[in-house]
């Protein structure tokens, strides 16, 4: 008997991405099941955050992106998030506007002092968001994100830019989220947070997506070629993949 | 004493004493020109805030008109203005000619190109740092646009100001469309030009000093608003 597979949330279809004479992406296939936890791997310059952009339909391309609900909510964390000139309470507010303008504003209102609660920022709630460290700005990111409550949550290197004590913390938090059953993708540098985090590691090269496979399968012998060479730290620099 | 000495004391005395003639004239300046700036400012904000996110056929050609407007010759707009509401122009019916509504439409047409050319770049510049964000939030172009005014509202006070100095300071138009007539359509600008040609030279003077002034005032907020915004966030970081 055929198990019918589970129907994608999202889904590529050789979808290519180009950038004037640049082709950033090619030919990518990539299905995003609801609960998968997607940790997108690579060398700088292989296509990782331009997939995660393709992925979330902010970039022009051509192949097909097809989405399951056309109302489905996606958002994404940016590595470097930005933040309005106002309060961390009204960054959080006005997040919340846009994704769901038809929800009652008591109910918004709620969801945003659920949000600092989660991410333990209900003391900076007046501060200017601007005047937060690295991390907390981070953090105030990720509660914008939660408090969406998307289908699918993209996350652009998201501890990239952090210390150690402010990325465990973000991590932390993410760990949270995916226990809550929520669906993430998310580019990363750091295959130590990819082994805790993601149920499923997807390696770029050269702007192909290389290797797509569950993350004990990945990191226990299962990735090949040029995969391999990058798990062991061997790979060397190139400029024709 | 001489006649400038004279002038000076003149004015001080009109400035001081709350001269009848000068403040109806420097009332009616800020009426007409505040008016300009706020009608200007409604439709120059939202055009620049569309014009810095919208992409269509052409958008290079209405921007090198805008950024050309910005360089209008306040008395061809007085003139245009001037052709349209005269008697045998096309809104002639309308009676608007020499009433400070004219003054308000030809300020207007002044202020409108400067906020609607700043308020786009002020944007622009933002939505190069954050644009995307906000689209994977789920706004909407013009609301990105609308949402950066927000975040840059100190640029935007400034342009505002920059604006209405502008507007106020203006005398080529005002005086072609209103006709600089006493007690109605006279403000600072055409009342000086009026009494210096008189050889009235205290009256010009207190008006020229009252100008000044709010010129001056004008350069102090632009200079220390945002400055003192920044110093409000900096002491809390």
């Amino acid at each position: 008997m055929t198990v019918p597979e589970p129907e994608a949330l999202l889904a590529l279809r050789d979808a290519s991405v180009s950038f004037g004479p640049v082709q950033a992406l090619r030919d990518a296939t990539l299905s995003v099941y609801a609960g998968d936890r997607i940790a997108i791997v690579g060398a700088n310059g292989s296509g990782k955050t331009t997939l995660l952009r393709l992925l979330h339909g902010v970039v022009a391309h051509s192949g097909s992106r097809m989405v399951r609900h056309a109302a489905s909510v996606q958002t994404m964390v940016f590595q470097r998030p930005f933040l309005l000139r106002l309060s961390v309470w009204n960054n959080l507010r006005i997040a919340l506007w846009l994704a769901h303008r038809h929800m009652p504003k008591a109910r918004r209102r709620e969801r945003a002092l659920q949000a600092l609660c989660r991410v333990g920022m209900v003391a900076l709630r007046d501060r200017p968001a601007r005047s937060l460290s690295g991390g907390e700005q981070q953090r105030l990111a990720l509660a914008r994100g939660w408090a969406i409550r998307p289908d699918i949550l993209f996350l652009d290197e998201p501890t990239a830019n952090l210390d150690p004590s402010a990325k465990k913390e973000v991590e932390s938090l993410l760990a949270g989220f995916a226990a809550e059953g929520m669906t993430l993708v998310m580019s990363t540098h750091n295959l130590g947070q990819a082994k805790r985090l993601a149920t499923r590691v997807v390696y770029m090269d050269g702007g192909r997506i290389d290797t797509d496979l569950p993350t004990a399968e990945f990191f226990n012998s299962g990735a090949r070629g040029r995969a391999d060479l990058f798990l062991k730290g061997e790979l060397s620099w190139s400029l024709d993949p | 004493m001489n006649t400038l000495a004279q002038s000076l004391a003149t004015a001080f005395d009109l400035i001081v004493g709350g001269d009848p003639e000068l403040l109806r004239t420097v009332a009616l300046s800020f009426e007409v020109s505040g008016t300009a700036c706020f009608i200007a400012a409604w439709l120059g904000l939202v055009a620049g805030a569309w014009l810095a996110g919208a992409r269509f056929r052409g958008k290079r050609f209405v921007l090198l008109g805008l950024d050309t407007s910005l360089a209008l010759p306040s008395v061809v707009a007085g003139l245009a203005v001037y052709l349209l509401l005269s008697r045998s122009g096309p809104l002639g019916s309308w009676g608007l000619l020499f009433t400070p509504t004219a003054m308000v439409i030809v300020q207007t047409l002044l202020a409108l190109p400067i906020i609607t050319a700043l308020a786009r770049q002020v944007v622009a510049d933002a939505l190069r740092d954050g644009g995307d964000q906000l689209r994977s939030m789920g706004a909407r172009p013009l609301l990105r646009g609308l949402l950066m005014l927000l975040h840059e509202r100190w640029a935007v006070v400034t342009l505002l100001l920059i604006a209405f100095g502008r507007a106020i300071a203006e005398v080529g138009a005002v005086m072609i469309v209103g006709g600089n007539i006493s007690g109605f359509t006279r403000v600072m600008t055409t009342a000086i030009a009026l009494e210096t040609s008189k050889g009235d030279l205290p009256l010009a003077l207190a008006l020229g000093f009252v100008l000044l002034a709010v010129v001056a005032l004008l350069n102090v907020v632009t200079t220390f608003v945002p400055r003192g915004h920044e110093l409000q966030t900096a002491q809390l970081q």
